[in-house]
């Protein structure tokens, strides 16, 4: 077996037990990158001299018997939407090309405290705004599975980094899904937090009251264990919420015997493919078999959901982005004769179509008249949508539904219609609009040989047994093919 | 008509910086000065991933202000974003309070000589400052400050209840003074932590609507804003009387020119998009803190005024330039407390410090001397060591190079003449000189006795002691000539 396919805890296990040094494992994987990245561009930047040094750090930490954290030389990727100290974060955006960020992320600064080691920042949709990571400003990235098709998004660069073994885990963000889609197009395991167990401080903001930072591992088992690391109250993130961390790997139970699981019918409806319906369907009958209570539920949202994401999130985009004006740092046009042009040109020639569409959506439904129409009207959908799903927990533990309603897309495929881009998203941005957690696991691959995702929701903080359930799955099932890196 | 068939109609939105040792969304302090973008740090310099946390004193702050002047406080209360675009603007939004602020339905009581007035505090909420352009004299460029962007502010905002410059000067020296007393603000207009928007309009005598007003933005000298008001009220005066119509807009007050100037007009009005800052949460305020707080209200200048009346006997008049500023009252109490002779210490203050600090153009806060010194300055006149005249010059001292007023005395050679046989030879030696004064003194001229004290003291340089002087001549006249 290759260094390169180990996962998180063998990687930690052979580190400690003198099998490797870290400096085995982070060469391991770089060669690995420089073989596998020309053909899937997951990757801004690329970290190796400082992995390298840091790994003859931690080495010398173990061969002094000093105490190693829960990541202990394990290399991991990051989304170029959480700054980074020191090194480039762009948020794939023109206007921060050359930004160096000059702090760490709290869950930067919790990764370098557990051991783990930086390999670089992926690529992604602009300013995480994108189901495909095609609106990155700088490249396009792969689906490793099949190349002419895209990853995902906005996370698509550590989706696909994960699942083409260039890391063995990966952080993103998810807002409306970003997280989950792609790591469902991938064929990985992608989670997103309940909102509030993982601090947003020094992730880049899209939307604030639906941004969390997600994680992106090949099995469950190894998601337990950056998770353990990326939890915990933070003072820099008022929203942070106060809790006592759990230790996720307790959870690591093959047995959903007390669990119950809805199936909301709502969600297999029109626009989602067949062969993911039946996938997911199939999972049920799993989890059925495996002791699991499993019914079919209603979930009646879909209908103003995409609208209520949509209004409320780009609001806070338009607010959040306002900062990138040229002033203190990033892109500033060369081309302004004064302050106003300064900002329209800047604001103009720095960021991409998508980006400005959002800005411009979310600029609508706050302006002086349209506030009351769109915002507050949006707020309480909102209100209405938390409702519904408090009512569903109250009768299961988790509801079960795909995660995409379509399987990885080619290149250009909904580039030239936002909505049909925005449709991708319609199974998972409802979990960040009640701010629940969620998880996408392989259930299965389409007849062209490309992973198919699930999702399970789970209630507010219902991490630790959502991933028993997701362990109990993947014990009972093999979803882990390895992508072929085709080009056709 | 004339201008006396108006009424003049104005509200006032107060902005005062909060006292606090830090910023509002960060741990930056607060301290005026510095060079330029040393009090910042990746939050306040709004770098992209960071996020506010709310500093919880300055709610305190705040929550001080409303109970000080008689507001409901809100039990839970939320931060909201103003949008707009300004280069001293990090965020490009201004976190601050929009439909829910922290305080509300408040008053304050002005004194307008013999008579009093309630003026209406509509809200205050907290808010953050916003950084500092400085503009290159020579037109190239504009540099950015931020070691104030984030620097926690209040706005006071009052209801439309002042009706002429002398209300909005006596609200506004009130309102300060309150501030300055619970200790929440250094209320320095020159440093800007205290500056006004002044909202004005006119109508005919007796009308029950508003007229269209127009607001004056960033005033920050009571000078200018009395001038201002008085301006405008005219101007509008003016166009109403030639038939024109007022138009809502937001106006510039400069200084030199003394007139107001557009800044920009109803069509060019901000749209801010207020929203809830979906970064922050809700705060709460108990009854409980409520009640602590109001509790660790220092006493409050109504108070102390009536004190100053009862208990010392000091004019109603002189009480309330005392407690006018909590320099001066401050001052006062202390000075008080060592000289034990308040009204001395108060006409020092009132009207040999207020003239030396007008001459030289200081705040009062940036009085140099002690307390203790003008209280040891009030005994040594009491015990005759000094006249008040040297006294005066004692002060003067003071004001250049602090220091102990016995120090300054003994090194100047101030101290009194007291000794009677020194007495008796200038008494004799002006008598000897002046055979004028002193049939005038005989004829019954009790100006004479002044003219010849005068020229004693003259002579003595002021040292001499007045009242022995006084006698020492009537008994020598009287006996002698």
């Amino acid at each position: 077996m290759e260094i390169y396919e180990l996962s998180v805890s063998e990687i930690i296990k052979k580190l400690k037990a003198r099998e490797l040094t870290t400096t085995e494992v982070v060469n391991a994987y770089f060669k690995r990158i420089e073989e596998v990245e020309p053909k899937v561009d997951a990757f801004l930047t690329l970290t190796k001299e400082d992995a390298l040094k840091r790994a003859e750090e931690l080495q010398k930490k173990l061969d002094n018997n000093e105490k190693l954290g829960t990541l202990f030389g394990v290399p991991i990727a990051i989304k170029d939407a959480i700054c980074t100290n020191g090194v480039r974060t762009t948020s794939g955006s023109k206007m921060l090309e050359n930004f160096v960020s000059p702090y760490d992320a709290t869950v930067i600064e919790y990764l370098k405290k557990e051991d783990a080691i930086i390999v670089g920042k992926t690529n992604l949709d602009e300013f995480a705004m994108g189901s495909s990571t095609e609106h990155s400003a700088f490249k396009t990235t792969k689906n490793p599975y099949n190349l002419t098709r895209t990853p995902g998004g906005s996370s698509g660069g550590s989706a696909a980094a994960v699942a083409s073994y260039m890391v063995p885990c990966a952080l993103g963000s998810d807002t409306g899904g970003s997280v989950r889609q792609p790591a469902s197009l991938c064929g990985v395991v992608g989670l997103k937090p309940t909102y509030g167990l993982v601090s947003r401080y020094g992730l880049i903001a899209y939307a604030s009251s639906f941004d969390q930072i997600g994680a992106f591992t090949r099995n469950v088992e190894d998601l337990t264990l950056v998770m353990n690391t990326i939890i915990g109250t933070d003072e820099k993130d008022s929203t942070s919420i106060e809790r006592e961390k759990e230790d996720y790997t307790k959870f690591l139970v093959n047995d959903v015997k007390n669990i119950k699981i809805g199936v909301p019918k709502e969600f297999y409806g029109e626009g989602l493919k067949p062969e993911i319906k039946e996938s997911v369907l199939k999972a049920a009958e799993k989890f059925k078999e495996m002791g699991a209570t499993v019914e079919e539920c209603s979930l009646n949202i879909a209908d103003y959901c995409l609208a209520t994401y949509y209004i409320v999130a780009c609001a806070e985009a338009s607010s959040n982005l306002a900062r990138f004006d040229g002033i203190r740092y990033g892109y500033r046009s060369p081309n302004a004769t004064n302050l106003k042009d300064l900002y329209k040109k800047t604001r103009r020639e720095g960021f991409g179509e998508e980006v400005k569409r959002r800005i411009f959506l979310g600029t609508a439904v706050l302006s002086s008249g349209y506030s009351n129409k769109y915002y507050s009207k949006a707020q309480e959908a909102r209100n209405a949508i938390k409702a519904q799903f408090a009512e569903c927990f109250k009768k299961y533990d988790f509801i079960l539904t795909p995660t995409s309603p379509c399987e990885a897309f080619k290149f250009g495929e909904k580039t030239d219609d936002p909505l049909e881009m925005y449709l991708a998203d319609i199974y998972t941005v409802p979990i960040n609009t009640a701010g629940v957690p969620a998880i996408s696991i392989p259930c299965g691959y389409t007849e062209s040989g490309l992973p198919i995702g699930m999702q399970l929701i789970g209630n507010y903080f219902s991490e630790g047994k959502m991933i028993q359930t997701a362990y109990s799955y993947e014990q009972n099932t093999n979803w882990n093919k390895k992508p072929e890196f085709k080009e056709d | 008509m004339s201008k006396e068939d108006y009424e003049i109609v104005i509200g006032l939105e107060v902005h005062s910086e909060l006292s606090t040792n830090t910023k509002i969304f960060c741990s930056c302090p607060t301290d005026f000065g510095g060079e330029p973008n040393t009090h910042c740090c990746p939050i306040c310099m709004a770098m992209p991933g960071t996020l506010p946390v709310l500093n919880e004193e300055v709610v305190k702050y705040a929550v001080k202000a409303g109970l000080a002047t008689n507001c409901e406080i809100a039990i839970e209360s939320k931060n909201d974003r103003k949008n707009y675009f300004y280069p001293d603007l990090p965020k490009a939004y201004q976190i601050s309070q929009y439909d829910e602020p922290l305080c509300k339905k408040g008053y304050i009581e002005i004194d307008l000589g013999e008579t009093k007035k309630k003026i209406g505090i509509t809200r205050i909420h907290i808010e953050e400052d916003a950084g500092k352009l400085n503009h290159d004299p020579y037109g190239r460029g504009s540099l950015v400050d931020l070691n104030r962007a984030g620097v926690p502010l209040i706005e006071i905002v009052s209801e439309p209840d002042m009706r002429s410059a002398e209300e909005v000067d006596a609200y506004l020296k009130k309102l300060k003074s309150i501030l300055e007393y619970i200790e929440v603000s250094d209320c320095k207009m020159q440093e800007g932590s205290l500056r006004a928007d002044v909202n004005i309009s006119i109508r005919k005598k007796g009308a029950k609507e508003f007229g269209t007003r127009t607001e004056m933005k960033n005033m920050n000298s009571f000078r200018s804003i009395v001038r201002a008001i008085e301006y405008e009220a005219d101007r509008q005066i003016e166009i109403i009387d030639n038939g024109g119509k007022i138009e809502q807009e937001t106006l510039r007050w400069d200084d030199v020119s003394g007139k107001t100037f557009q800044m920009r007009d109803k069509e060019n009005a901000q749209d801010y998009r207020y929203f809830p800052d979906p970064d922050l949460i809700k705060f709460t305020v108990s009854k409980e803190t409520q009640e602590l707080i109001k509790e660790s209200l220092p006493e409050l200048p109504e108070s102390r005024k009536k004190r100053y009346t009862e208990e010392y006997g000091i004019s109603e008049r002189d009480s309330n330039i005392l407690v006018s500023s909590k320099y001066y009252s401050d001052l006062f109490e202390k000075a008080n407390k060592i000289s034990n002779n308040p009204k001395a210490v108060s006409n020092w203050i009132i009207t040999e410090i207020t003239r030396v600090i007008n001459e030289k153009e200081i705040e009062q806060s940036e009085i140099p001397f002690s307390a203790e010194h003008l209280g040891e300055l009030v005994i040594l006149i009491d015990k005759g060591t000094i006249s008040s005249s040297i006294g005066k010059k004692v002060l003067e001292e003071l004001f250049e190079n602090p220091r102990k007023p016995e120090e300054i005395i003994k090194e100047k050679g101030w101290i009194q003449i007291s000794d009677e046989n020194v007495i008796e030879e200038i008494v004799v030696s002006v008598l000897d000189a002046n055979p004028q004064s002193i049939a005038d003194f005989k004829a019954g001229k009790d100006r004479a006795l002044g003219f010849l004290v005068g020229q004693a003291m003259k002579q003595s340089k002021g040292k001499a002691n007045p009242q022995m002087l006084n006698s020492r001549f009537i008994e020598l006249i009287n006996n002698k000539y």
